[in-house]
């Protein structure tokens, strides 16, 4: 009687790539759905764009490579990246800006570093930061979250908003905002929780003063706060799945956190605090599912916790003193960067090589 | 030295100016006004023009003067050489090509600075006789301009989708019609305007070069080796 011989490790955990990103896509319908809620039919647009484009770029990027292209298709990480950027962007923003996002994100940042597990950025945030660099007005029309009054456009407006940038009737997004504005509701309405305290607090009034704007409810931004929550709690999931682990969301969002206390207690006047922080733009979804990309972030548990602290820092900066509403791209860029040095510097040392402890 | 020579010597300078050496794509040479003014197809040719004449200049005076430089200051006179052909080039765009030298700004200055020029000067003029160094010039200035024209072109017609925007500012203003319009953009591309674009339009540029090597390097190994002998190993 002869038994099969494998060399270590004997157990192992019998999870694919396509396993975690189905975890992943899963863990995000929480907040997918919230942002329906509050931002009406475009995300839903967006997402299936996003992903039906990303499969055919996968597949002719693959095919270009002389790669096997089903298993790659089959593992859903080109989906996962495509619905990462597709809840990134303004719901209602034209059609072919996410289909410049989603191309650049799998050809360019993708496959041109070498396909899946070889590339140094996050795909979905380069492809951000790229949409958000070239076509800044549509990249910031975020409409406003529906909820005290505000309706988000019906399926049938959305579906022509994406399309033709009209609505049937012939409004365009601006024209749609002012409708809305005029019928009693705040001027400012065409901005993100974020970006309303930063223009408010530059004209002169104070972080209480512009807090008073109905986008507010009661601790962050209407809506905002409870996209954030949503994408808290699929995060959470994935941890106790144990898809991710704790290092990279707890340090990003104590080190965040810590930064706006520290500053709120400096300026109270001025800076926003921690709620604002960690409940506004894409902090949950940067702290669970943007930063913990395995590919692209540091991979020691310490190097994770320097990894991500350092983004919850560069997110506070960028979003205190920086020129654009959000931060959450730039600063996922700015940690990639620092990855290969974070690694040399806290790869743990093996059983008899190095220093002899005391 | 026979014509025959010469003239293999002239094409291999040519191929290694324009493409086994390339200054922008194989020694990376240059990249700062490469980046930097290539977001059109004029400006790209002005300054590539503007650095032709220079490289020509600097290496044919370097190569008459190479038996006079004392080797340990050479290098302070193959700068003084060079600037003084830079301010020549800038005081005639300053004359005929106003529009233009207000659009290359501080990079026509900066051609002083280029090491591509400093390196050929060092590496090939400093060696070599008069006619040989101008040709050498002239290749590498054309490589080097070549590439800043292609780049030029890429990012003009992705950013704004035209080609020859403001030609008139280099070549007179009968050129205004050589403007082409080739895509009505609603929104311009900003991204290849400003200087990231460069960066990835240089990268991809780099990359298809190697990939056209790579493929010529196989295709040449697969070529059958003519009247090949077989070695005998064993001893019979």
């Amino acid at each position: 009687m002869s038994f099969y011989i494998a060399s270590s490790p004997h157990h192992h955990v019998r999870r694919t790539t396509h396993d975690i990103m189905r975890w992943v896509l899963l863990a995000m319908v929480p907040g997918v759905l919230a942002q329906l809620y509050f931002f009406g039919w475009g995300v839903l647009f967006q997402l299936v764009l996003a992903i039906c484009v990303a499969l055919f770029a996968e597949a002719g990027a693959l095919f270009l490579r002389h790669r096997p292209i089903k298993p790659a298709l089959h593992d859903y990480s080109a989906v996962v990246t495509a619905a990462l950027l597709a809840v990134s962007i303004p719901p209602l923003a034209p059609w072919w800006v996410i289909l410049i996002g989603t191309l650049f994100a799998i050809l360019v940042v993708k496959h041109m570093f070498g396909g899946i597990g070889q590339n140094i950025f996050n795909p979905a945030m380069a492809a951000y930061v790229m949409l958000l660099v070239s076509f800044p007005v549509q990249m910031t029309a975020w409409m406003p979250p529906a909820v005290a009054g505000y309706q988000a456009p019906g399926l049938f407006d959305s579906l022509w908003l994406f399309f033709t940038t009209y609505t049937a009737e012939g409004y365009s997004l601006e024209q749609v905002r002012l409708v809305w504005s005029e019928s009693g509701l705040d001027a400012m309405a065409m901005a993100t929780p974020l970006d309303h305290i930063k223009t408010e607090v530059s004209r002169g009034f104070t972080l209480a003063e512009s807090m008073q704007s109905a986008i507010f409810s009661w601790f962050a931004g209407a809506g905002w706060q409870w996209v954030n929550l949503a994408f808290l709690a699929g995060g959470l999931t994935l941890l106790v799945q144990r898809i991710i682990t704790w290092h990279i969301p707890v340090a990003l969002l104590s080190s965040l956190g810590l930064c706006a206390i520290l500053g709120a207690l400096a300026s109270p006047d001025l800076l926003p605090g921690f709620n604002i922080h960690l409940l506004s733009g894409g902090t949950m979804l940067a702290a669970f599912f943007i930063a913990t990309d395995p590919v692209s972030a540091a991979t020691s548990n310490k190097g994770k916790l320097v990894y991500a602290a350092l983004i919850g820092l560069l997110i506070y900066i960028i979003r205190t003193w920086g020129g654009y509403p959000d931060a959450v791209a730039f600063a996922v860029l700015l940690g990639n960067l620092c990855v290969p040095v974070i690694d040399q510097y806290t790869r743990p040392q093996t059983y008899g090589h190095g220093e002899p402890r005391p | 030295m026979s014509d025959q020579e010469l003239s293999n010597e002239l094409k291999t300078l040519a191929r290694n100016g324009l493409w086994e050496n390339n200054p922008a794509l194989v020694q990376l040479l240059g990249l700062c006004p490469l980046l930097a003014v290539t977001g059109t197809v004029t400006n790209a040719l002005g300054l590539g023009l503007a650095t032709l004449l220079v490289l020509v200049g600097s290496n044919v005076t370097v190569s008459l003067v190479r038996n006079w430089v004392p080797n340990e200051v050479r290098i302070p006179v193959f700068v003084i050489v060079i600037a003084t052909f830079v301010t020549f080039v800038e005081l005639m765009m300053h004359a005929f090509t106003y529009g233009l030298f207000t659009a290359l700004g501080i990079f026509i200055p900066l051609i002083v600075t280029n090491c591509a020029i400093i390196g050929r000067a060092e590496a090939y003029a400093s060696k070599n006789p008069w006619h040989k160094a101008a040709f050498d010039g002239l290749t590498m200035g054309a490589g080097f301009a070549l590439v800043l024209v292609l780049l030029g072109a890429l990012r003009e017609i992705i950013g704004q989708g035209t080609l020859f925007d403001g030609a008139d500012l280099l070549l007179g203003s009968w050129a205004a019609g050589l403007r082409i319009e080739l895509i009505q953009f609603d929104y311009p591309l900003l991204l290849a305007v400003l200087p990231p674009g460069a960066f990835i339009g240089m990268g991809i540029m780099i990359a298809v070069k190697n990939v056209i090597d790579r493929q010529r390097n196989e295709k040449a190994a697969q070529a059958p080796v003519e009247k090949a002998q077989r070695a005998r190993v064993t001893s019979q």
